[in-house]
């Protein structure tokens, strides 16, 4: 079974189902549905209520791809509480951004030591502005 | 100015750890070049033609003394003991190790100083005008803003990777110093047409480079506390539209150009909409905490008038000092004080470096004379901003015996020039040959102050910094089938005013740029009516006169 990082620490793929794209979603599943965003296919694009959702993945094509950040954001910031993973070309040492950035997941596409990856997670201690895993800004809390 | 708290010295501190975590696995094959590239750049290294270049943060320009001293023993210790000051008033040094930079970035550190987002597809620093809060005609003092801005772009974990760097310069005057329509976002602080409370004028899609644009207007007025809400709108949507297939094409002036600034504008709101009003919205706690930092020294009461007659005096008896303050002291808002230029641009050393030396006695006369407090300018100048007039005189006659009284501030040989072909790997041609040439040529002060205020801008290549299209004369230089050459633009503003320069005809040779400036300026001599400006002379009449003097045929 294929690793990744999940809420900070080294798991199982427990996800079973098919990942789908935005348009192979109908407008009320039956079932929790995993769709697959990328950019320039961002979260305006799934059909359905996003409590319909079991598993968002965000497909990174280049790790410089800075759209899928403002994406993750967008859907904690709708409401979205389920599993945002990061899939495809992303780094190591951007972990502790996209974490703040609402991806609670994490599948590299290359071969890395997941468990050294850990460390990245927790580069900071403290962040001036408010993200999704801390939701005020620093200066409201000086 | 700002002091760190121990959270700001924690976020640092662990900055510095992550990158030398960083460099480590780096040195040791763990990360590849690409993906280090990247993390490298927002550290501020680059890597040029001869060495690696570290790019320091000097936020919005201010600086203290200690500062300042810790510049010049790095400058020592790790590279070749002289420090470069850019246009973007940060510092630069041109030949560190790799593996010594994360040991530069602890030094800096220790004086609550850094290399953070000086480079890469990030917020890049936020720049300023250089006489912030002593200038007679401010409105308010935009520092607080740059430094509420600068916590907040630090680390942003959603905007590190954008489709091209991100520039903001916030000003507090109408005349303006900080170049914020080339920038962007542009912020400038102004009353509201009725209430007259103070809040924000907000530019964007300005910017310099292979297009260069001025910024529009996004919104008329934005009460203060909205600033970061509204930063973040524009941020989120720049990130997801801005283009990234081209990375010429990657800046937002070009998505603003694309979409017209009304379809900007909405896609703004409809972002802020989420935004504002919620917990980054800023309180009246935060902006005063932050103002709290940039509050007036003990300034003396001083009898201005009296001041200012004895400078006149001393000014009589040594002309030599008269000029200097004439040409490089500006008028402060406090009676009895000038705000002082030390110009960086000696005939003979490259526009903006400044030894190590020079900085340690720059740092004194910081304490000595100006609260220990200095600023660097776009201008490649260093700022003495509050200097009693009592002290002009020994100030003078110190920076003197170090070469930094050139009193040419504003005028034809203060040139603002990049490092160029010397140094920077993307350059086309060299720049500080063609800037010392001209300043060679021009050694004549009464000739150079006769031609009247004058901006001359060199940049080694499009990415422009050296400001080239701004300059009242711009010179770029380019690459003609291997070899070097150099694009002439006249007309360039960049005030209130502010305007792209057009270019005058086909490029020239390195060795005959002096000349063409020549001709360019005795074009002007020959044309101006009494003592109109250069810029005011180009307006009036145009290029023609120009290229025809620059591209006649010698009979
Ligand atoms: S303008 Fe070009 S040559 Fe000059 S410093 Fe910038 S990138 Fe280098």
């Amino acid at each position: 079974m294929p690793k990744l990082i999940k809420d900070g620490r080294v798991v199982d793929d427990q996800w079973q189902g098919e990942i789908l794209q935005p348009e192979q979603i109908p407008e009320s599943p039956a079932a929790p549905v995993a769709v697959q965003l990328e950019p320039g296919q961002g979260p305006a694009t799934i059909p359905c209520a996003l409590s319909n959702l079991g598993l968002v993945t965000i497909f990174f094509p280049a790790f410089t791809d800075g759209r899928c950040f403002s994406y993750a954001r967008e859907l904690r910031e709708s409401g979205y509480t389920g599993e945002i993973r990061a899939t495809g070309h992303f780094i190591r040492d951007q972990l502790f951004y996209l974490q703040r950035c609402g991806f609670n997941a994490f599948q590299f596409a290359e071969e890395v030591d997941l468990d050294a990856c850990l460390a990245s997670l927790s580069d900071f201690s403290e962040s001036y502005q408010a993200a999704v895993d801390q939701p005020e800004p620093l200066f409201l809390r000086r | 100015m700002y002091v760190y708290d121990q959270v700001d010295q924690r976020i640092i501190d662990e900055r510095v750890a992550q990158f030398r975590d960083q460099t480590q696995r780096f040195l040791a094959g763990d990360i590849a070049e690409e993906h280090f590239l990247p993390l490298r750049l927002q550290n501020g290294l680059y890597v040029q033609r001869l060495a690696p270049m570290l790019r320091i943060a000097v936020p919005y320009g201010m600086m203290n003394s200690a500062q300042l001293r810790k510049l010049a023993e790095i400058s020592r210790n790790f590279d070749k003991g002289y420090a470069h000051i850019s246009t973007r008033q940060n510092v630069q040094l041109n030949w560190p190790e790799l593996a010594d930079v994360p040991d530069i970035l602890a030094e800096l550190a220790s004086v609550q100083m850094h290399a953070v987002q000086t480079s890469g597809n990030c917020i890049r620093n936020t720049t300023t005008d250089q006489f912030a809060g002593v200038a007679v005609d401010e409105l308010e003092d935009p520092r607080p803003w740059c430094e509420i801005i600068r916590q907040w772009s630090t680390f942003h974990p959603e905007f590190a990777f954008l489709p091209r760097k991100f520039k903001i310069a916030v000003c507090g005057t109408e005349s303006d110093r900080a170049a914020i329509h080339a920038h962007d976002i542009g912020l400038e602080l102004v009353p509201h047409p009725d209430s007259g409370e103070i809040g924000f004028k907000v530019l964007a899609g300005g910017g310099l480079g292979r297009t260069p644009v001025i910024g529009s207007v996004v919104c008329e007025w934005l009460p203060k506390k909205h600033l970061i809400t509204y930063l973040e709108a524009i941020l989120r949507v720049y990130n997801q539209l801005g283009r990234r297939d081209n990375k010429y094409k990657a800046r937002i002036k070009i998505l603003v150009k694309a979409m017209g600034v009304e379809a900007f504008r909405e896609h703004v709101e409809e972002q802020w909409k989420a935004l504002k009003d919620g917990p980054s919205t800023l309180t009246d706690a935060e902006i005063d905490r932050c103002k709290g930092f940039f509050t007036e020294p003990a300034y003396k009461q001083i009898d201005g008038l009296a001041a200012a007659a004895t400078v006149k005096a001393q000014g009589e008896q040594n002309p030599e000092f008269g000029n200097w303050v004439t040409r490089n002291t500006v008028a402060h808002r406090v009676p009895g004080y000038r705000i002082v230029n030390i110009s960086l641009k000696a005939t003979g050393y490259a526009p903006g470096d400044i030894s190590d030396v020079q900085m340690e006695a720059v740092a004194d006369f910081a304490d000595q004379y100006a609260f220990g407090e200095l600023r660097s300018t776009h201008q490649q100048n260093l700022v003495l901003a509050d200097v009693e007039q009592e002290h002009l005189f020994d100030l003078w006659q110190k920076l003197d015996a170090l070469g930094l009284a050139t009193a040419n501030i504003g005028y034809l040989t203060d040139v603002i020039c990049c490092p160029g072909g010397d140094y920077c790997a993307l350059a086309n041609a060299k720049s500080i040959p063609v800037a010392e040439a001209i300043q060679d040529r021009f050694d004549n002060l009464d000739y150079v102050y006769d031609l009247g205020p004058l901006d001359l801008n060199i940049s080694g290549c499009m990415n422009a910094c050296g400001h080239h299209h701004i300059g009242h004369i711009g010179v770029l230089g380019v690459d003609k089938k291997g070899a070097e050459f150099y694009q002439v633009s006249l007309g360039g503003s960049q005030d209130k005013d502010a305007s792209i320069g057009k270019i005058l005809g086909p490029s020239f040779q390195q060795e005959d740029m002096a000349d063409v400036i020549e001709k360019l300026l005795t074009t002007f001599v020959g044309l101006r009516q009494s003592e109109e400006s250069f810029l005011d002379a180009y307006r009036r009449v145009g290029l023609e006169p120009f290229k025809e003097a620059v591209y006649a045929k010698a009979d």
